[in-house]
């Protein structure tokens, strides 16, 4: 692999501000890398061509020229989640139904990043409607893990995880509505953030659960996620659920100490159904923390073993009616079997839609029937409310809660693909934070003996992202983890 | 009502088909994670307000705009993706006999 692709945001920046590297020369660097490792990893649906040198070397030209503001990405390859819309580039979300679809219009994350002058390098696999957590629900291909091609990445932003962790891109979007940043990037030894609800705007984000999802970055260090967070983060007109609140400086949080923090860990997180090394790694790290200066403080969280039931109801419920758009009319697959309308329409979506999204939808119909909606839907939004609550209560008394992000290391492919309750299960960690809107990021805090990484989450109040970045970048720079060679 | 018959009403709501052989392997997961839900009954939720989007009325409010027309997508954009077309407009199996 050539040294450039080891590099983080920051350094390329730093690199190319001293003249030391060209932006062409990054742009070849990574196309190079993609050329070797992508055969193996399958990590993106479409990857960018030839044509991304020549805007390098125009953003070299200009450069030269002094006709260049040198934002934190300018001339920066990075990976879009192909559940994220770009103009004029195929936008297919994992699934048959929309194999074919070439949005007119960007979404507002990516017109930020091309603001920045970003170099997009391509959009990466996930689970089809990002419903699954292994990437293995792809209607293309599954994708790989990089620290072991027999495992997955996690999902549903596994084409994201794995071409950070494997260096393809130094950093790519994500969409979490579940933990579908943080098992990824848990899985591949990454750096995710999935921000507040409403922090960076969902316009031109494919609808899966409007009130859980969120984007937000996955990178290969803290401070490349918090650049990435500045750079995304802010009210859209176009998304009236984005936030008015005021965008904090990210990056003048890195580096500051954590010294009398108060971290909360709550018990039965701790406890059954934890895989070993899982629980050692989190308790060592919570010692490092202690060691800064942190005080660990046990903190309740009674209604988490709710959270899975109460999520997998309110998910499916919004997805049944977000994947209703989908009836081959305006866009999208049309089936050639359609002899009426009502036949077209459901021709298209049983012949379109994979067997997650199809039972999610049912799953979600049936929540929303006649005669189930207060037994299910109604009962759900209100556990949510306790669910919140919990999480308002635990962080009035401390800072920021660190836990595990899952409750398993990377599993095999194929293990858990027929028993889809088993998969939901595995976002035990994960789902209380899109309930609760609150932010949370996974960083990696061990490699075991077997060589697969650890992700260590860490849960804040709504809004206090620079808080997690600054405790995630004080343990980083004191762990100083060394990461074991890569499967490719 | 059978299981089967609740998913095949369930599926005609969604607008999706079940072939028999499919439905056979759908029915066991489907009742399994219904299942898995009742353990939300449990909990005694009679005084507690649902929440349906996580922020609304602490951070987030629903903002109006001024009812102004603004740029859109030129025709043939729109229709750019349509599976068919016909004279501008969306084209669709007939639905009046």
């Amino acid at each position: 692999m050539n040294e450039v692709c080891s590099l983080s945001l920051k350094q390329l920046r730093d690199a190319v501000k001293r003249r030391s590297l060209s932006f062409r020369e990054i742009a070849e660097a990574y196309l190079e890398r993609i050329d070797e490792a992508e055969r193996h990893l399958r990590a993106f649906v479409t990857v960018a061509d030839g044509s991304v040198v020549d805007q390098a070397a125009d953003l070299d030209d200009r450069l030269a020229r002094r006709d260049l503001r040198l934002g934190y990405l300018t001339g920066l390859p990075i990976g879009i989640k192909d559940n994220i819309v770009t103009k004029d580039v195929r936008t297919t979300c994992g699934s048959r139904i929309l194999d074919n679809w070439v949005p007119p219009y960007d979404a507002t994350a990516v017109r930020k990043l091309k603001a920045n002058e970003a170099l997009l390098f391509g959009k990466t696999n996930c689970d089809e409607f990002a419903m699954g957590s292994s990437t293995e629900n792809s209607a293309h291909y599954p994708t790989r893990n990089p620290w072991d091609l027999d495992r997955v990445p996690g999902g549903s932003s596994g084409g994201s995880a794995s071409a950070v962790a494997a260096r393809l891109v130094p950093a790519a979007l994500g969409s979490d509505t579940g933990g579908s940043i943080r098992q990824p990037a848990a899985f591949c030894g990454v750096v995710g953030l999935k921000p507040t609800y409403g922090r960076i705007s969902r316009y031109g984000l494919v609808a899966f659960g409007s009130s859980l999802d969120q984007i937000g970055p996955l990178a290969n260090t803290v401070r490349d996620a918090a650049v990435m967070l500045q750079v995304l983060a802010g009210r859209d007109q176009a998304d009236s659920t984005s936030a008015n609140t005021t965008v904090d400086n990210y990056l003048s949080q890195i580096g500051k100490d954590v010294h009398g923090l108060r971290v909360g860990v709550p018990a039965e997180w701790m406890g059954s159904g934890l895989d070993p090394e899982i629980k050692t790694a989190v308790q060592d790290t919570l010692k490092v923390l202690e060691s800064l200066g942190c005080r660990i403080e046990e903190v309740l969280l009674p209604h988490t073993s709710y959270a899975v039931a109460t999520y997998y109801i309110i998910a499916t419920a919004e997805a049944s009616a977000n994947l209703a758009r989908y009836d081959g009319v305006k866009y999208g697959y049309r089936s050639s079997r359609k002899d009426s309308l009502a036949q077209m329409y459901e021709n298209s979506r049983t012949e379109g839609f994979g067997d997650e999204v199809k039972r999610r939808i049912m799953i979600g119909t049936y929540v929303l029937s006649s005669g189930y909606y207060d037994a299910y839907y109604l009962k759900a939004s209100r556990v949510r409310t306790l669910i919140q609550q919990d999480y308002l209560t635990a962080l009035e008394s401390v800072g920021l809660l660190v836990v595990p992000t899952t409750p398993t290391l990377p599993f095999k492919l194929g293990e858990k693909t027929s028993d889809p309750l088993a998969m939901y299960l595995s976002d035990v960690f994960t789902v209380t934070a899109n309930l609760a809107g609150v932010p949370a990021l996974s960083m990696p805090c061990s490699f075991t003996e077997s060589k697969l990484p650890v992700g260590l989450q860490l849960i804040g109040p709504h809004f206090k992202e620079g808080r997690l970045l600054r405790v995630a970048h004080a343990l980083e720079s004191e762990l100083q983890l060394s990461k074991p060679p890569l499967a490719v | 009502m059978s299981a089967k018959k609740q998913v095949e009403k369930v599926a005609a709501l969604a607008k999706l088909r079940f072939e028999a052989e499919s439905l056979e392997r759908f029915v066991p997961t489907f009742e399994q994670i219904l299942d898995y839900f009742e353990q939300l009954k449990q909990i005694d939720t009679e005084a507690v307000e649902p929440t349906y989007h996580a922020l609304f009325g602490q951070e987030l409010e629903t903002p109006l705009r001024v009812d102004e027309c603004g740029e859109s997508l030129p025709m043939e954009e729109a229709l750019g993706n349509a599976p068919e077309t016909k004279n501008g407009h969306f084209r669709v199996p007939k639905v009046i006999e």
